[in-house]
């Protein structure tokens, strides 16, 4: 049998190592946020917001990437929300222990660790080279495949969350099952089902592979989803790969917004989900 | 000589003994038989529940007392696997075949849970869901129906003025009151309340079992207890389930004082179960 000396040893050394090992991981996050902070800070400026794509040298901005990026994510939500709510809805009331079920859960599973450039691809087949043209309508779809899968994970488990119990009693009364789920089952589980579609947005909010070969980038000013449409993450491939400073500096800028606007859509999904608990 | 099958238990005559006026059974069990998947476990049950009384169900947990109480208002239809044989006849029409949608059957069979359920949502709002479900009334019918409800439950001065908060921020008892409340609202016929005491304290316990007294002038109600002293104080006529099987039933005087199997004994004297 050890002695209490040596489990105090083992316990210490196991805490150390621990401890280290969660310092680094912290350590790169930390160097990432101070890397953006300290090159994308000095890049923003009213410009950044104002002007849009500019040759080398004269003064662009990033105005219609900002612009293209919340259409097509919007677009992008409109779409992937219903079907990613009604879907996980699915799953967790009628699907439960049925080969339907189980089918589509795991594909459900696949499409959400899809690579996201497989995901630009199928989009680019499906809905570019049919219809002659890189369009924001494409972009639109890519993003909205890539939020389907992880709205209807968030939906399904938090619906499981939701003691049969409370169904029960709705039944109990005489309710029929969309009754159920809309007024007792979908509001017990709103919080977390809010959470995850935020997360959703998120999640498209950053994604670059689906865009490059759907909606392309322009770098004129255009909001037609018809068209090619400029966005964030791909204003960024195109600045941060150029020889010219001022564009690297404005791809700076723009990682710095994209990424305060995921942080920020985190810290309010934990608000959410907080205060409705 | 005609031999009925031993779980078939004629108690007509003597819950009409015991509590008359006489009347056609409210609820009448007529050979019931209940499946989870291949597991039997109801067998051959005969049963009248009478109008506008207290009926208890007693047993030993797994001998099937919930089973039947959640036939009764087609519960088990939730969940495939689960299958039911025979009639069950409410007012005379059988609640099991397909000429009563189970929409309705609950809605004249109303079931309060072990635990307290109430929605998400203002204490006004869990009764009105029910009601609209059903009827739909004017604001101030509304109105009237939930302070109705809530006297009827004994929980009106508690609520009065905070309606419109969570229902969720009520202690454990007034939740259950406020079910109840919520199940009578809808104005069944029938209240199944399955151990509704289990969860609560004593006081709260008391209060529930003074509601039950009062509802049963308007209400036929059916309880599904552990509780025997529970049964014997609020029940008139207790009923006693043991292996899927119902062992006997008739007045609860009877059954506490001198029954007729000796099963039934030795459960109320605690030798089992």
């Amino acid at each position: 049998m050890a002695s209490l000396a040596r489990r105090r040893a083992t316990d210490y050394t196991v805490k150390l190592i621990s401890t280290g090992f969660a310092a680094l991981s912290l350590v790169f996050l930390a160097w990432i946020l101070w890397t953006l902070l300290a090159r994308g800070l000095p890049a923003l400026g009213p410009h950044v917001f104002t002007k849009i794509t500019a040759p080398p040298g004269a003064g662009g901005g990033l105005l219609n990437a900002i612009v293209g990026s919340l259409i097509q994510i919007g677009v992008a939500l409109a779409i992937g929300t219903p079907v990613g709510l009604l879907c996980g809805t699915f799953l967790a009331e009628n699907g439960r222990g049925t080969s339907v079920g189980n089918a589509v859960r795991f594909v459900n599973d696949v499409l959400l660790s899809a690579p996201s450039i497989l995901i630009g691809l199928f989009v680019y087949q499906l809905l570019v080279v049919p219809f002659g043209g890189f369009s924001g309508w494409a972009g639109a779809m890519a993003l909205a495949i890539i939020v389907i899968p992880v709205v209807v994970r968030t939906t399904e488990d938090m619906l499981n969350l939701v003691p049969i119990g409370l169904r029960e009693a709705a039944f109990a009364l005489g309710a029929p099952q969309w009754k159920v789920v809309t007024f007792v089952t979908w509001r017990a589980a709103r919080a977390g089902i809010v959470t995850g579609i935020l997360l959703a947005v998120a999640r498209a909010a950053g994604e670059t592979a689906p865009l490059l070969f759907t909606s392309l980038g322009n770098n004129g000013w255009s909001i037609s989803l018809n068209a090619p449409m400029a966005s964030l993450p791909i204003a960024i491939y195109q600045y941060a790969a150029s020889p010219f400073e001022d564009w690297v500096a404005l791809a700076w800028a723009g990682a710095l917004i994209i990424t305060v606007g995921v942080l920020t859509l985190n810290i309010l999904s934990r608000l959410v989900l907080a205060k409705m608990k | 000589m005609n031999f009925a099958p031993e779980t078939s238990i004629d108690i007509a005559s003597a819950v009409n003994r015991a509590t008359a006026p006489s009347a056609e059974p409210k609820l009448k069990v007529e050979k019931l038989n209940f499946f989870y998947g291949d597991n039997h476990a109801l067998k051959n049950i005969n049963f009248d529940i009478p109008e506008k009384r207290v009926t208890a169900m007693i047993g030993p947990s797994g001998c099937g007392k919930s089973t039947l109480l959640r036939i009764f208002n087609r519960m088990y239809q939730l969940y495939p696997g689960q299958r039911a044989e025979g009639k069950i006849l409410l007012d005379g029409a059988d609640l099991l075949g397909k000429q009563l949608d189970s929409t309705v059957v609950r809605s004249r069979i109303g079931m309060v849970f072990q635990k307290p359920t109430p929605f998400p949502m203002s204490i006004y709002d869990n009764i009105a869901f029910g009601v609209k479900l059903h009827e739909s009334l004017s604001k101030s019918q509304m109105d009237e129906r939930v302070e109705w409800c809530l006297r009827k439950a004994a929980i009106w001065e508690e609520t009065k003025d905070r309606l419109h908060t969570s229902a969720l921020g009520m202690s454990g008892g007034q939740q259950q009151r406020l079910c109840i409340a919520r199940t009578i609202a809808v104005r069944p016929e029938v209240i199944l309340l399955d151990e509704p005491t289990s969860a609560l304290d004593p006081i709260s316990t008391s209060k529930i079992e003074d509601l039950i007294d009062e509802l049963k002038q308007e209400f036929t109600i059916v309880i599904v207890t552990h509780n025997m002293q529970q049964a014997a104080r609020c029940a008139d006529i207790t009923s006693f389930f043991y292996l899927g099987e119902l062992i006997e039933a008739g007045p609860s005087a009877e059954i506490f004082t001198n029954p007729r199997e000796a099963r039934t004994r030795d459960y109320i004297t605690g030798r089992f179960g």
